[in-house]
């Protein structure tokens, strides 16, 4: 029974994700379409920290479609044409951000609530003419209702080509003014002091934000649209902050998540398009945040190498002032432990990955001696820490008993430019490591 | 309008339900977080769907922790992503909220034969059939969702009261609430979870969608007509009782104006909501736009009416015998403000008996001459101030001194008297201080 039940899903997907009839072929390339031009405009809409915005606007649409339809059934028409009814939503859509500015601009209320009033009295306007409209003897106003939640399912051919039309218009503008809409995300005073259009610019960006959450209420809903405009962008930031790279990889995501989510809930019984998009859009979101190239793993990853490379060359100076301050050839491992006052544990550790790369190696009595390459790393770190010890004392006037702690803590990141510029500053010999300017010694240590 | 007591028991659930939201609302108002409400009632979907799957009995209390636990996992999400992903506030908000909803109406349409979750109920409110949902309170037969909203009200009421020092600190000054010991995070925390305690709370009233509107715009119009954080707080609760009882009748009548039966009293809630709102923002005698826009010309109207008079007087004080006198076209062209509060200027320091007009010939009256001097008095003391202490160049001057002359207290002519040294940097005369 159930096996039944599986390959009878099965098949559905299969023939869907094989584009076996004509009217999949054109809804899955509208809603690729919509899901690449989302996440194009998208990227722009995360980068300028508007997210939510578009959120005021997905919402505003729904009082919109409903005046569309009553106006067009008015006229004598069908009224649920679809390119009638998001115009209504796009004007609607518009409106609801001149109120948004307006709010913004003359209270002082700011931009959160702003949205939020904008968002839900625009809705409850829609509620209400809904409500209006379920009433009317044409009766078959049910239809109306899929805006809020979504359904792709019932898009005919004609619609999604229309969807897949606009959102190549959307794509291609976002190419031609790439630069421009970068620029006023990054840098707004900078794009106005060349001379270029800001407030133009903006309402542009606005305009393709209305215009993509339109296209998305037929078959995400407009409760969830915004999702198709913010997740694929921030999980692009996830992988690259180099624009060109952000928006493609957003376009890329935003249209996989919606052909995958489209093809999905077509092939599974009682799957809602909308919430299906959104998550696979959100599993996405969630595999970049934990492995992407910023995401919580690869962080966590060069985090943990930092710290060990500072472990191993704390170990190898620590080898050097013992042999420096005993004058021996080689170090016990107690001496080593007293005097980084580590764990027995973290010295061992610590060690055996020196060793591993051939920095150190032990002698029998566990005790341990510096190699070649050991000895020549062990002086470089030795010196960095000097010589930044010296810049302190002399010229930031610290005493040469308080230097240590914090040469410790910079000695790991000097570069060679900053090294030389030390050098040229203190008149330091290059190659010889200078002598400690402070006591040394585990226990006697300041 | 057929008023029965239907509708005062729908008011008084829809009144109680606005209410226990707008107080939490209203913190999230004050402290920029208002889509936080956003977010939360969103989320809330899913915790209470599984609540109910893992419990299968609809009781409420299971419900409500479901609610709870989700709306601070929420916050903990929003703040997780915001942090390890280092997205924009907004955007995790969006992230977060957008999948667990999504996540919601999948539970919801999947298990939906087996559920006696109403997805239309928990989405759009049925506060229209709360009045059949009857229970009692004390002997007495109430409507559920009276009671329901009403409790959480009281919860709501009795945080505000107990933590009121806590709240108001945290909302208004986080860094100073921490520095005195206060906990900004558990203060936060707490607040979130009662906005979900409370979303879920008025699901079955208003809905899921349009509960934003009863969280977030009775405190965003009390801000509008205080700045204080008590008032904004008995506000909010006015306003959001009002909401409700404007949004039933306005259901009631407004239908029928378009040949309509009826409508959602829950969407005409959220409109008369925004409708208070717009009122505010238009009537609101603090910030309302009305309000800024007399105040605006009440000012120029004042700079104008004090213009008129230094003119009047700086003509006076250059004329030779056989000098025109100045006529009222001529102040006009000088003011240059526009043509309407000219005239209101005009004729104000005429009624106030400074001006007499005589066949269109201006002149100062001996009141009038005692005002323009003083004013022509402050000018010059503060060229002189601004040549002699600021090293300003004397041509460059006037049109600072022209400003400042209509914002000067007695007290800053009193320190600016020292520097008087009869004459300002142009050679004319400083008039002397009446007494």
């Amino acid at each position: 029974m159930l096996a039944e039940v599986q390959t009878d899903w099965w098949d559905s997907f299969v023939r869907a994700l094989l584009l076996r009839d004509a009217n999949t072929l054109w809804v899955v390339a509208g809603v690729l379409g919509l899901g690449i031009a989302s996440g194009a405009v998208g990227s722009f809409l995360v980068l300028r920290r508007r997210a939510l915005t578009a959120d005021a606007v997905s919402h505003a649409t729904l009082p919109g479609i409903a005046v569309a339809f009553m106006v067009m059934l008015g006229a004598g028409f069908s009224g649920k044409s679809l390119p009638g009814l998001l115009l209504g939503a796009f004007l609607a859509g518009l409106l609801s951000m001149v109120v948004l500015v307006l709010i913004r601009r003359t209270t002082h209320l700011k931009d959160d609530a702003a949205i939020g009033i904008t968002l839900s009295v625009f809705f409850g306007v829609g509620i209400c003419l809904l409500s209006f409209v379920q009433q009317l003897p044409t009766g078959n106003a049910a239809g109306l209702e899929t805006f809020i939640f979504g359904k792709a399912a019932t898009m005919l051919a004609a619609d999604a080509r229309m969807i897949g039309i606009a959102s190549l218009v959307v794509v291609v503008m976002v190419v031609l003014f790439f630069k421009e809409l970068g620029a006023i995300c990054f840098d707004e005073g900078w794009a106005a002091a060349r001379g270029w259009p800001v407030l133009a610019l903006d309402f542009l960006l606005t305009g393709l934000v209305v215009l993509v959450t339109v296209l998305a209420i037929q078959s995400v809903g407009l409760v969830l649209a915004i999702a198709l405009l913010i997740i694929p962008a921030s999980t692009a930031l996830l992988w690259s902050h180099r624009l060109p790279v952000v928006v493609l990889l957003s376009a890329l995501l935003g249209g996989f998540g919606a052909w995958f989510g489209a093809m999905l809930s077509a092939s599974i019984p009682r799957m809602p398009t909308g919430p299906v998009i959104v998550l696979a859009c959100a599993v996405l979101f969630i595999a970049s945040l934990v492995f992407g190239r910023r995401g919580i793993v690869q962080r966590w990853l060069s985090r943990r190498s930092l710290a060990r490379r500072v472990d191993r060359q704390h170990l190898l100076r620590a080898c050097w002032e013992i042999m420096e301050q005993d004058d021996v050839a080689s170090v016990p491992l107690d001496r080593l432990i007293e005097w980084r006052s580590w764990s027995r544990r973290r010295v061992g550790v610590c060690l055996r990955r020196c060793t591993g790369r051939g920095l150190l190696e032990l002698r029998e009595g566990g005790a341990v001696r510096l190699t070649e390459a050991g000895r020549l790393r062990a002086g470089r770190i030795v010196r960095n820490h000097r010589l930044w010890e010296a810049y302190l004392i002399r010229h930031a006037d610290i005493a040469p008993s308080h230097v240590d702690r914090d040469a410790d803590a910079i000695e790991h990141v000097l570069d060679a430019d900053l090294i030389s510029s030390l050098e040229a500053v203190l008149g330091a010999t290059a190659g010889s490591v200078p002598p400690s300017p402070h006591v040394m010694g585990g226990e006697g240590r300041p | 309008m057929n008023w029965q007591l239907y509708d005062t028991w729908l008011v008084i659930t829809g009144a109680l339900c606005a209410m226990a939201c707008a107080l939490p609302g209203a913190q999230l108002v004050l402290r920029r977080r208002s889509m936080m409400g956003e977010a939360i009632t969103h989320a809330v979907l899913p915790g209470v769907v599984i609540a109910f799957l893992i419990t299968s009995i609809r009781d409420p209390l299971v419900m409500l922790l479901g609610a709870v636990v989700i709306g601070v996992l929420t916050t903990v999400l929003v703040d997780f992503v915001q942090r390890s992903g280092r997205t924009e506030i907004g955007a995790s908000m969006g992230i977060v909220f957008t999948t667990l909803f999504a996540l919601g109406l999948v539970l919801i349409r999947a298990f939906a034969d087996d559920v006696v979750i109403d997805p239309h109920v928990v989405i759009y409110g049925s506060i229209e059939l709360s009045y059949l949902d009857q229970t009692s309170l004390f002997g007495w037969s109430v409507p559920r969702g009276a009671v329901v909203n009403g409790g959480a009200l009281l919860i709501n009421g009795l945080v505000f009261l107990v933590f009121h020092k806590e709240l108001k600190l945290t909302a208004f000054d986080e860094s100073l609430a921490a520095a005195m010991g206060f906990r900004p995070r558990l203060v936060q925390g707490i607040l979130m979870a009662m906005t979900a305690a409370t979303a879920v709370a008025a699901f079955e009233t208003v809905g899921s969608l349009l509960v934003v509107a009863m969280f977030i715009v009775p405190g965003a119009t009390a801000w509008m007509m205080t700045d204080r954080y008590g008032p904004m707080l008995v506000w909010t609760l006015v306003l959001a009782a009002a909401t409700a009882l404007l949004g039933h009748v306005a259901a009631l009548v407004v239908p029928g104006w378009f040949g309509f039966e009826g409508m959602s009293t829950a969407g005409s809630m959220a409109v008369m909501s925004g409708v208070l709102f717009a009122a505010a923002w238009a009537f609101s005698p603090r910030h309302g736009l009305i309000a800024r826009a007399v105040g605006r010309r009440q000012l120029s109207l004042r700079i104008a009416k004090e213009d008129v008079l230094g003119l009047l007087y700086r003509h006076e004080e250059g004329a030779r015998s056989g000098d025109r006198p100045l006529t009222a076209g001529d102040l006009r062209e000088a003011l240059s403000v526009s043509r309407s509060i000219a005239v209101a200027a005009l004729r104000g320091v005429r009624s106030a008996g400074q001006v007499t007009i005589e066949s269109n010939r201006l002149q100062l009256t001996e009141q009038g001459r005692v005002a323009a001097r003083s004013l022509v008095r402050t000018h010059r003391l503060w060229e002189r101030f601004l040549w002699e202490r600021l090293g300003l160049r004397p041509d460059h001057i006037h049109g600072t001194a022209d400003r400042l002359e209509h914002f000067t207290s007695p007290a800053m002519i009193e320190e600016l008297s020292a520097h008087d040294e009869g004459e300002d940097p142009h050679g004319r005369p400083i008039p002397p201080a009446e007494d």
